[in-house]
C-alpha cells in the first residue's frame, strides 16, 4: 500500500525538480514553461493524494480546472515565445531583459 | 412718497442702461434725450422732494423698501432716509448733474464716446443718490464705490492717452485706501452696535460710550477715525488727495460734476450725516479740522504755480474741500453742508467754463497759450467772473456767506490747534484770491498769446455749453444770499444734524453774532478775509497784468520753494519710492523666493527630484531577468513561511 506521505514526497521532489530548473536554466524560455508545468504537476499531485485519503473528491475537481488553465497559459505562453522569436530573434533567458531597471 | 424717491433714483439708472446698451442703435440725439429727460426727472422731484420736506416741513421720511440680504439676525436692507440734509443734497447733485448732461453735448459733440459718455454720467447720477439717500452703512458703502467704479471710468474715458489710464488707476488705488478705512470703520460699527441702520446705530450710540478697544482707544473715537478716513479718500484731503489732480485727465464734464461737485463732496456729506456720532469725540473732531485745514492751506498754495487751466480749479477744489472739513472739524456741519451746496454751485461753473475755454482753445489747456479772450467770449467771461468771485468769497456772491461761516466759526471754536486753523483758513482766503484771479487775469485778460490759426476760429461756444454756464452762474451769485438764514440758524438742517452744543460752542456763537445776510455784507469791510481777498486780487493783478516778468524773477529768487510747490511738495515722488517701488520690491521677493524658489524648487522640482533620488537606489534590484524575479519571490515565500510557522502570534510548530 502507497502511503500518503510517499506521493508528497514524490510531488515535492517534482516540484523541486521545477523550481531549481527555473533557476539555474539560463538557455531557453521553453525549459521555463516546462518548469512551471512541472511545479503544477507537482501540486496536482498533492491535491489528488490528499483527495484521495481524505475521501474528498473537491480535489480531483480541483485537478481538472488546474489542468485546463496549465493548458490555455501553455498555449498563450508559446505564442508569446513564438512572437518573440519573431521580434528578437532569440529566445535565450539572458537576452530578454528589457525590464531592467 | 416711497415711489417718488425711487423714481429719482432709478430713472437715471433707466437712462443709462439704455443708452448704456442701445446707445449705438438709437443714435445720438436719442441717447442723449432719454439720460436728460432721466435725470430732468430727478431734478423737478428732488425740488418737489426739497419744498415737501425743507419749506414744508413734513417729517423725515426712513423706511427699508427692500431686503437686500438677511444674516442670522443682521437685516441689511435697501432703504431710503429722506431728511432736509438729503433734500438738500438732492437737489444740489440733481441739479450740477442735469447741467452737466446739457453741457455735454456741446462738449463732447465730435467724441467717438458720446453715447457711452451719457450712459456713465447717468450712472454716476443714480449711484450718488443712492449714496445720498441711505439709510444704512451698507447702502452708503454701495453708493460710495460706485460713485469710485464710475469715477475710474470717466478719468480713463480717453483710454487710448497713456496719462488718462495711469489716473484712472491712480484714482482707484488711492480710494482704496480710504476705502479700506471706511470698510474698517463700518465694520467696527457692526461690531459694537450689531445693526447697519443708522437711526438704530444713532440711537444705541450711549452704550459704546466709554467702551475702549485696543487698550485704551475709545470705540467712539477710532470709529470716527476710520470713517474719515474713507472721507479723506473719496474728499481727497491730504495725504490720500494725489488722486484728484490727476483726474483731470477726464473729460471737462465728469471733472465739474464728479472732481468738485458732487463725488468728492461725499466724504463731507458722510461726516455730516455721521454728526452724532462725531460729536462724541473730540479727538477724531480735531483730526478732522487739522487735516483739514492742511488741505486747505497747502494745496491752494499748489494752485498757484500751475499753468494747465484745469489743474488750477482742480487744486481750488482741494483747498475748498479743506475748508469744508475744517467746518466738520469744529462740528459747524450745517456751515460744511452750506459750503458744499454754494460750492457745487460755483465750482461746476468754473469747470464749465474752464471747458468752454478748452473747446474754443482747440483743447489747448496752457493758460500761458491764452490770454486776452474776454472780447470772443463774452458769457463764458462774465460767467467765470461770477464763479471767480464767488470762489473768493466777494461779498454778496455765494461763497462769500459760506466761507465767512466757516472762518468765523474756527474762530469760535474752542478746540485744541483752532488758533493755527484760524491763520490758515485766513491765510488761504488771500492764497484762493491770488490763483483765482491770476488765472483769470492770464486768460481773459493782458495781451494775447493765442496762436494765429487758433485765434482766428476763436469765438464764444454753442448754445449747450453757455446755458449751463449762465444757470449756474445764478445760484453762484445768489444762492448764499438766499440760504444762508434758514439753513445755518433758521432750523433746515438742525433736525438732521446733532450738535453737542454745550461742549462745541461755535454754532450758538455763530447765531448770536449774526444778524442777518444783508448785515454781513458791510461788516465784511472791517474783517481780515475781505481785506486778504483783496490782498490777493491786488497780487493777482499786480503778477498777471502790471509786471508780468515779475513772476519768472520771483520765480528765480525763490527757487527752493517753486520746487517745492512745483514738485506738489513731493507726495507723488514719496508715493512712487515708497508705496510704488516698496510694492515692486515686495512683488519681485515673494516671485524671486517664494515663488521661484521655495515653491517652484523646493516643493514642486524637490520632491521629483527626491522620487528620482530614491528610484535610482531601488533600480539596480530590477535586473529584468525572469528567474531573479522567481527565485526572489520563493525565497520571500519561505522567509514568510518560516515565520508563520515558527514565530508568529500562534506558531503552527515550535521548535
Amino acid at each position: 500500500m502507497v502511503a500518503l506521505s510517499d506521493y508528497l514526497i514524490l510531488s515535492s521532489i517534482i516540484f523541486c525538480i521545477g523550481l531549481v530548473g527555473i533557476f539555474v536554466n539560463r538557455t531557453n524560455i521553453i525549459t521555463l514553461l516546462m518548469c512551471v508545468e512541472l511545479i503544477l504537476a507537482a501540486v496536482n499531485t498533492n491535491f489528488i493524494a490528499f483527495s484521495h485519503f481524505l475521501g474528498n473528491d473537491a480535489g480531483q475537481i480541483f485537478v481538472f480546472f488546474i489542468l485546463t488553465v496549465a493548458a490555455a497559459e501553455v498555449a498563450i505562453g508559446l505564442a508569446i515565445l513564438t512572437l518573440l522569436f519573431r521580434n528578437r530573434g532569440s529566445i535565450d533567458v539572458d537576452v530578454t531583459s528589457t525590464l531592467k531597471g | 412718497m416711497e415711489n417718488l424717491y425711487l423714481t429719482i433714483a432709478l430713472s437715471p439708472l433707466i437712462g443709462a442702461i439704455i443708452a448704456g446698451f442701445f446707445g449705438s442703435m438709437l443714435g445720438r440725439s436719442a441717447t442723449h434725450w432719454i439720460t436728460i429727460i432721466g435725470v430732468a426727472i430727478s431734478t423737478v422731484l428732488s425740488l418737489y422732494v426739497f419744498n415737501h420736506h425743507v419749506l414744508e416741513g413734513a417729517d423725515a421720511f426712513n423706511q427699508n423698501i427692500y431686503t437686500w440680504m438677511q444674516i442670522g439676525n443682521l437685516n441689511i436692507s435697501v432703504g431710503f432716509l429722506i431728511d432736509n440734509l438729503t433734500a438738500v443734497m438732492l437737489v444740489v447733485v440733481s441739479f450740477v448733474s442735469l447741467m452737466v448732461h446739457i453741457y455735454t453735448i456741446g462738449y463732447m459733440h465730435d467724441d467717438d464716446g458720446y453715447t457711452k459718455f451719457f450712459s456713465y454720467i447717468s450712472l454716476f447720477t443714480f449711484s450718488m443718490f443712492m449714496l445720498v439717500m441711505s439709510n444704512n452703512f451698507m447702502q452708503l458703502f454701495f453708493g460710495w464705490e460706485a460713485v469710485g467704479l464710475v469715477s475710474y471710468l470717466l478719468i480713463g474715458f480717453w483710454h487710448h492717452k497713456e496719462s488718462a489710464v495711469e489716473a484712472n488707476l491712480k484714482a482707484f488705488l488711492v480710494n482704496r485706501v480710504g476705502d479700506f478705512g471706511f470698510l474698517l470703520g463700518i465694520a467696527l460699527v457692526l461690531m459694537y452696535f450689531g445693526s447697519m441702520d443708522y437711526a438704530e446705530v444713532f440711537s444705541n450710540l450711549g452704550n459704546a460710550t466709554g467702551v475702549t478697544i485696543l487698550d485704551d482707544y475709545s470705540v467712539i473715537t477710532v470709529i470716527c477715525i476710520l470713517l474719515f478716513v474713507g472721507a479723506m479718500g473719496k474728499s481727497a484731503q491730504v495725504p490720500l488727495h494725489v488722486w484728484l489732480p490727476g483726474s483731470m485727465e477726464g473729460p471737462t464734464p465728469i471733472s465739474a460734476l464728479i472732481h468738485a461737485a458732487t463725488m468728492v463732496t461725499a466724504g463731507i456729506f458722510m461726516v455730516s450725516r455721521m454728526s452724532p456720532m462725531f460729536e462724541l469725540s473730540d479727538v477724531a473732531l480735531t483730526v478732522v479740522m487739522v487735516i483739514g485745514a492742511i488741505t486747505a492751506l497747502f494745496m491752494g498754495l499748489l494752485g498757484i504755480v500751475q499753468n494747465d487751466i484745469k489743474r488750477v480749479v482742480a487744486y481750488s477744489t482741494l483747498s475748498q474741500l479743506g475748508y469744508m472739513t475744517v467746518a466738520l472739524g469744529v462740528s459747524a456741519y450745517s456751515v460744511a453742508i452750506f459750503h458744499l451746496m454754494t460750492h457745487a454751485f460755483f465750482k461746476a461753473l468754473l469747470f464749465l467754463a474752464a471747458g468752454s475755454v478748452i473747446v474754443a482753445m482747440h483743447h489747448e489747456q496752457d493758460i500761458r497759450k491764452m490770454g486776452g479772450i474776454k472780447d470772443k467770449m463774452p458769457i463764458t467771461y462774465w460767467t467765470s467772473l461770477v464763479g471767480t468771485l464767488a470762489l473768493i468769497g466777494f461779498p454778496g456772491f455765494a461763497g462769500f456767506y459760506s466761507k465767512d461761516m466757516i472762518i468765523e466759526a474756527v474762530h469760535f471754536s474752542s478746540l485744541p490747534f483752532a488758533d493755527w486753523v484760524y491763520v490758515a483758513v485766513i491765510l488761504g482766503v488771500f492764497i484762493t484770491a491770488f490763483y483765482s484771479l491770476r488765472m483769470f487775469f492770464i486768460v481773459f485778460h493782458g495781451e494775447s498769446r493765442v496762436d494765429h490759426h487758433t485765434a482766428q476760429h476763436l469765438h464764444e461756444s454753442a448754445l449747450s455749453i453757455t446755458f449751463p454756464l449762465i444757470a449756474l452762474a445764478i445760484p453762484s451769485a445768489i444762492i448764499g444770499y438766499l440760504t444762508i438764514d434758514p439753513m445755518l440758524f433758521s432750523g433746515w438742517l438742525s433736525d438732521a444734524i446733532t450738535i453737542d452744543s454745550a461742549k462745541h460752542t461755535s454754532m450758538s456763537t455763530l447765531s448770536e453774532s449774526f444778524h442777518g445776510a444783508a448785515g454781513m455784507i458791510p461788516h465784511a469791510f472791517v474783517t481780515w478775509p475781505f481785506w486778504m481777498m483783496v490782498g490777493g486780487i491786488a497780487a493777482a493783478y499786480f503778477f498777471a497784468l502790471k509786471r508780468t516778468d515779475l513772476a519768472e524773477k520771483v520765480k528765480e529768487k525763490c527757487h527752493r520753494s517753486y520746487y517745492v510747490l512745483d514738485s506738489l511738495y513731493g507726495f507723488d515722488r514719496f508715493n512712487e519710492i515708497v508705496f510704488v517701488n516698496g510694492i515692486k520690491k515686495l512683488g519681485n521677493f515673494l516671485w524671486k523666493v517664494s515663488d521661484m524658489a521655495i515653491i517652484d524648487k523646493l516643493v514642486v522640482n524637490g520632491s521629483a527630484r527626491l522620487v528620482g533620488l530614491i528610484g535610482r537606489i531601488v533600480r539596480p534590484v530590477q535586473t529584468g531577468y525572469v528567474y531573479h524575479y522567481a527565485f526572489f519571490m520563493i525565497f520571500s515565500l519561505l522567509i514568510i513561511l518560516t515565520w508563520v510557522l515558527f514565530a508568529g502570534d500562534k506558531p503552527l510548530l515550535s521548535i
